[in-house]
């Protein structure tokens, strides 16, 4: 028996990706018109009997957010659809927006019902530009043929969808500064509160969901929320988009039911990782994205969920997998980690800004033998602690989480350069 | 150098996007890529301000923000090599080498006729095929020396159809 399961990927490279009809014939659209026969609070009841948690990382219950917008004044109501897939060893929004975007669009137009919003945004990463025209033309498409638009349906409600471009900034994935690029703005974080769902996009009421999230709700809709709990783990329902990448044989994406299979599975497993390329021994993994916890091989028999993942220390993340062989530095991939967030940093606060940096050149030190000391590493600790509680976004809060799960598992690697050394760095930072 | 398709060249594509202050990134990608140098020159910047009624600061502080945009000439071909740690680590460094090799130039260079650039890029979103790269919206990966060359000469001897099997389509 298969372990994956196609929900989210059902047609995916059978269907063309533009072709209504074929998507039609595989059940596509049925949920839209389910879901326009059903109240938007029962939708929403769906979607919470479901337990799907956001796919986009922050892993925020969606049936919870869709009911709390659902009870906010305001009109109209946005919503905005982040396909800003930024965190690097990700790429499987960029597989449902290339192989089965028409899901996404049913998902949006659900959503769309249930907020009565004549309006959805879809922020598309400056780097898919390529999507773009492509994207465009489908959804004239689907008007055409009433799935979107206007009159959806023949019904009274409308909805029109327009595409944003990023232009290369990791720190618009984070909802708020999505909003802002949405608007025209420079990308970066607002502050919350207001919440988005009160003061969104234009300060109108407004729902951000991941492309995957989205994409989910149709077959939610179709299969009952409790029948999608079913398939995944009791406490988050349904399927995960897994980008396995690094140092395995068979890199891609792969659709597995949450709660059902290990990490080894994922890693070792002949139908999705089939093990490490060139003979060579599993290092590490770094989960969920460069924001996401590192873990080590004693780890591979933990069960791949929100829950389980969680107790062990790690996390779903975006569901990134990148996988690391034996012949890789972890000193020299935490820089990789580190000059990743330096880069995306907005600048905005202090603590990522400069946290960051100094971080740098400890690592930088601790790569030399004798240049770092004991000192250095109760600096790079209260860096740490510092950036992961005072910054001011996601970005900075979570930026060290490579680094300070690392030193856990590699300590002796991490260590072995420090000397006791003089302790004129203590001067130095006071 | 290639010279700028006409005068107007800017209000055109101000104008294809409505002179809709919200689609300022879409117009500033559009500006680059017409620019056949990677950039927005501030004359451009000027103008594209004074179309959708929007201070210069604002247009600036869009353009400088993005690591997609530059105010410098970038090369008309700019091979932008991806430096995040899936591809850090899966030989993207011989990339580098190879485009070294063949323009002799490296990383924030020009060729001396103005033809390639060589960047650096996060994370495309193709680290199944990686070490990836991306020239213009396209992006390749699983290179080897050979088809790397076949890319580069696609380039220089203007016959896309010699890269088209090259692009990712994953
Ligand atoms: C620095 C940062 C980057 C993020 N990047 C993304 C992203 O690329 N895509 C995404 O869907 N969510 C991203 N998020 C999470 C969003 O803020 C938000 O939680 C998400 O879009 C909500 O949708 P979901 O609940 O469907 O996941 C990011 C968050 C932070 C702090
Ligand atoms: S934490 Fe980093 S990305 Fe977030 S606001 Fe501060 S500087 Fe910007
Ligand atoms: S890390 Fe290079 S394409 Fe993702």
């Amino acid at each position: 028996m298969s372990k994956l399961i196609n929900l989210i990927s059902m047609g995916a490279g059978e269907v063309a990706p533009e072709d209504i009809k074929a998507y039609q014939q595989i059940g596509g659209f049925e949920a839209l018109k389910k879901a326009m026969s059903m109240s938007p609070a029962q939708i929403v009841e769906e979607v919470k009997a479901a337990k799907l948690l956001g796919r986009g990382g922050a892993a925020f219950p969606l049936g919870i957010k869709w009911e709390h917008l659902l009870h906010i004044e305001g009109e109209p109501k946005y919503i905005v659809c982040n396909a800003d897939e930024g965190e690097p060893g990700t790429f499987k929004d960029r597989f449902v927006l290339r192989q089965v975007p028409l899901r996404l669009f049913e998902g949006i137009a659900i959503a769309g019902y249930v907020f009565n919003s004549p309006k959805a945004y879809i922020y598309l990463r400056g780097e898919y530009r390529d999507l773009k025209e492509k994207l465009l033309s489908i959804i004239d498409k689907a008007k055409s043929a009433g799935f979107l638009g206007k009159n959806i349906l023949g019904s009274n409600y409308s909805l029109e969808i327009e595409i944003i471009s990023g232009a290369g900034a990791y720190i618009c994935g984070e909802n708020s500064a999505l909003l802002n690029s949405t608007e025209g703005k420079v990308g970066r974080p607002r502050i919350k509160p207001p919440h988005l769902a009160e003061v969104g996009l234009f300060q109108m009421p407004t729902l951000v969901n991941n492309v995957e999230s989205l994409a989910a709700i149709p077959e939610i809709l179709l299969l009952g929320g409790q029948r999608y709990l079913e398939l995944g783990h009791p406490d988050s329902g349904g399927s995960k988009l897994i980008s396995l990448a690094g140092h395995c044989l068979q890199r891609g994406i792969y659709e597995i039911p949450l709660g059902r299979l290990t990490l080894r599975d994922i890693i070792f497993d002949p139908e999705l990782g089939g093990g490490i390329a060139d003979g060579k021994k599993l290092k590490f993994f770094h989960l969920g994205g460069q924001s996401g916890a590192i873990g080590h091989p004693d780890q591979l028999d933990t069960v791949y969920s929100y829950t389980d993942l969680r107790a062990a220390g790690l996390s779903v993340g975006s569901g990134a997998v990148v996988v690391m062989d034996e012949s890789v530095s972890i000193l020299e991939y935490l820089k990789a980690v580190n000059e990743f967030f330096i880069h995306e940093s907005c600048g905005k606060c202090v603590p990522c800004r400069e946290g960051n940096r100094q971080i740098h050149k400890i690592l930088d030190r601790l790569l030399i033998p004798g240049a770092a000391t004991r000192t250095d590493l109760a600096t790079l600790r209260r860096l740490i602690d510092t950036m992961t509680a005072a910054s001011f976004c996601g970005l900075g809060q979570t930026a060290a989480v490579a680094i300070s799960t690392a030193w856990k598992h590699f300590k002796s690697e991490f260590e072995a350069n420090v000397v006791d050394g003089p302790e004129h760095y203590k001067l130095a930072v006071g | 150098m290639q010279k700028i398709s006409g005068d107007n060249f800017i209000s055109e594509i101000v104008q294809k996007h409505n002179n809709d202050p919200q689609q300022l990134t879409s117009i500033l990608h559009d500006v680059q890529e017409a620019s056949g140098q990677n950039y927005v020159a501030e004359p451009w910047a000027r103008q594209i301000a004074e179309l959708l009624q929007t201070p210069i600061s604002h247009v600036y502080e869009v353009l400088t923000f993005y690591s997609m945009f530059s105010t410098e000439p970038k090369g008309k071909v700019l091979i932008e090599i991806c430096n995040s740690a899936p591809c850090r680590f899966n030989r993207s460094h011989e990339l580098l080498a190879w485009c070294k090799e063949e323009l002799g130039i490296g990383v924030g260079e020009i060729t001396p006729d103005g033809e390639f650039g060589i960047a650096y890029t996060s994370c495309v979103g193709a680290c199944d095929v990686s070490p990836s790269l991306k020239i213009g919206e396209d992006v390749y990966g699983n290179l080897n020396r050979s088809k790397l060359t076949q890319l580069i000469n696609s380039f220089r001897e203007n016959r896309p159809e010699l890269r088209e099997p090259l692009i990712c389509q994953n």
